[in-house]
């Protein structure tokens, strides 16, 4: 009874620990950016232009990059993922499923560093020399292809971010497929559906909900990655609808510039673009959890 | 003869599941299929509609005949749909609505016309014996039903393809009696048109419904004949011992 009543107190306080930390960085981001909120007020989310040296300070390329590196991402990632996942869990031989699934979750225990050195070495090279310059010399006349081939920017950022989230979206939708009940499946089966028909009527219909909350939870790590990032992206705040061009982040703004930030105004403004990560990426992994939950439970009789 | 099983071996893994079946099923008759648990009688009716190979260590040998053509020559997604099934547990389709529910095969096969596909879903329902309850809620949740509801549901869906066989293992076993009635009263009804196949640890159950019995001991088939003299004057000792509750 007295070990009962220990153990409850000392995990009640672990509990109520990890949530007074998670509040205590928020306020304190808060405390840290209040010169910079007062200063621009919501201006600063949408104002194009950061320059440190006439203390003007704007998060919209940040923001947008952010936006942008991470809708790419996920747009290659989705389908991949999602292909992966169907097939470790409904179409790959038995014996192929465990070891495939095992690669697959050990891509997502390699530092983000390792990316970024793959990125710089290999990736970007590559891009620069050859798939760069075929975009441009095609579809040149594209906004989205515009530009000198610089090899770092843009698409290396997203092309990174696609491959690092594609073992979190891939592995928690595997989990939600296989937490469909066999007696769907085969519910489709006996009535003359294909293996494709399965899939979609019983695995994928069933584990919808589940599903959005992986990609969630993947567009959350995205939204907040940032050394394999800042190591490609160029880190220039600019907007540009180029694929090609240079850009920024709010994760590797703070990490390029929060040594060399001069002035409290600066390391103000950096810690409100944290704040503002924060808070986003708080919500986008809230959001996922509760969609991953609601398919533990999904159909309890209405 | 409707389906003719011959010789079938049956395993999962290792584990042979079912030794050298062979028993034939005439056309419009219901077919009960006793024994005790583990003795292979989901395996048997699921070889039937091909139903046992999507399972990874499955694998089956012998000849099974639907209407003289072996289904080993089917495509098993045609095989399905000429024989149907119904399984122990009610597994209505929770995202779809009663209506999208019964509609299911039909939508599969690409039937889109609204008008027919509700009319198709209205004879179902009504051939289950629930359309009465159900009418007026079609697009509630096909989960929204009780249990036995939602069992003749999965009966309605399985009858909307049109399939001419109907496989149903344990159907009344997660039923209340009334529910089970229900169930019972509409084998009676639908063994006018089709062949029934249906497995049952209720020895009265497979007696009321059933022309036919075959009793399975350990994959073995022990015996198959007329449901009223396997009840009555069975030839094996085991089926009598089984079918007098000496063990099971
Ligand atoms: N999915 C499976 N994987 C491996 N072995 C299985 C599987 N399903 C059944 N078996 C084995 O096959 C044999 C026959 O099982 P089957 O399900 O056909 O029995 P049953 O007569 O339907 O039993 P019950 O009355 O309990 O439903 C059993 O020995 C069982 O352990
Ligand atoms: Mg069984």
């Amino acid at each position: 009874m007295r070990a009962d009543f220990i153990f409850e107190k000392t995990t009640k306080v672990f509990a109520f620990l990890s949530v007074a930390i998670v509040s205590l960085m928020g306020f304190l981001l808060l405390m840290e950016s209040w010169p910079s909120i007062q200063q621009s007020g919501f201006l600063f989310l949408i104002k194009k232009v950061w320059d440190p040296v006439i203390h003007d300070y704007g998060a919209l390329p940040f923001v947008y990059g952010t936006l942008v590196s991470s809708g790419l991402a996920l747009i290659m990632a989705i389908p991949l993922s999602l292909g992966v996942a169907i097939f470790l869990s409904e179409l790959a031989p038995y014996y192929l499923r465990r070891p495939i699934a095992f690669l697959v979750e050990l891509l997502a225990a390699i530092p983000s560093v390792i990316y970024g050195l793959w990125g710089l070495f290999y990736l970007v090279p590559l891009l620069r020399e050859k798939v760069e310059p075929f975009f441009i010399d095609r579809f040149g006349f594209l906004p989205f292809f515009e530009g000198p081939p610089y090899g770092i920017g843009m698409l290396p950022a997203a092309i990174l971010l696609a491959i690092m989230i594609i073992p979190i979206i891939s592995s928690i939708s595997r989990d939600v497929m296989q937490a469909v009940p066999q007696h769907q499946r085969e519910a489709a089966l006996a009535l003359g559906a294909t293996r494709w028909e399965t899939t979609r009527v019983a695995v994928l219909r069933y584990g919808k909900s589940g599903i959005f909350g992986a990609i969630f939870l993947g567009l959350g790590r995205a939204l907040g990655e940032t050394m394999a990032v800042t190591m490609v992206i160029g880190n220039r705040p600019d907007i540009s609808l180029s694929l090609f061009a240079p850009s920024h982040t709010m994760a590797s703004v703070i990490a390029n510039e929060f040594a060399e930030a001069s002035s409290d105004l600066y390391l103000s403004a950096l810690a409100e673009i944290g704040l503002v990560l924060f808070l986003v990426t708080f919500l986008v992994n809230m959001i996922a959890r509760l969609l991953v939950m609601k398919t533990a439970k999904p159909f309890a009789a209405v | 003869m409707k389906i003719k099983i011959e010789k079938l071996n049956a395993w999962f893994g290792k584990n042979q599941a079912l030794k050298n079946v062979s028993l034939a099923i005439p056309v419009n008759t219901v077919l009960a299929v006793i024994g005790p648990s583990g003795c292979g009688k989901s395996t048997l009716v699921r070889c039937l509609n091909r139903m046992h190979e999507t399972i990874g260590s499955a694998k089956w040998e012998g000849k099974i005949v639907l209407d003289e053509e072996s289904i080993a020559d089917f495509d098993p997604v045609t095989l399905r749909r000429r024989v149907g099934m119904i399984f122990q547990r009610p597994n209505p389709f929770p995202t779809m609505s009663i209506l999208e529910n019964v509609t299911a095969g039909l939508r599969l096969n690409g039937m889109r016309n609204k008008k027919e596909l509700e009319s198709i879903a209205e004879i179902s329902l009504k051939k289950a014996a629930l359309w009465e309850e159900v009418k007026e809620k079609l697009h509630q949740p096909g989960v929204s039903l009780s249990g036995g509801q939602q069992q003749r549901l999965c009966i309605a869906r399985a009858l909307a393809v049109d399939p001419e066989v109907l496989l149903m293992d344990e159907p009344c076993s997660s039923l209340d009696p009334i529910s089970t009635t229900h169930i019972e009263e509409l084998i009676h009804e639908l063994r006018e048109h089709y062949t029934i196949v249906i497995v049952t640890h209720n020895m009265q159950q497979a007696a009321r419904v059933s022309d036919d019995t075959a009793f399975l001991y350990m994959g073995d088939l022990v015996e198959h004949g007329a449901t009223k003299k396997l009840f009555t004057n069975p030839k094996e000792k085991r089926t009598e011992e089984y079918i007098t509750g000496r063990f099971g």
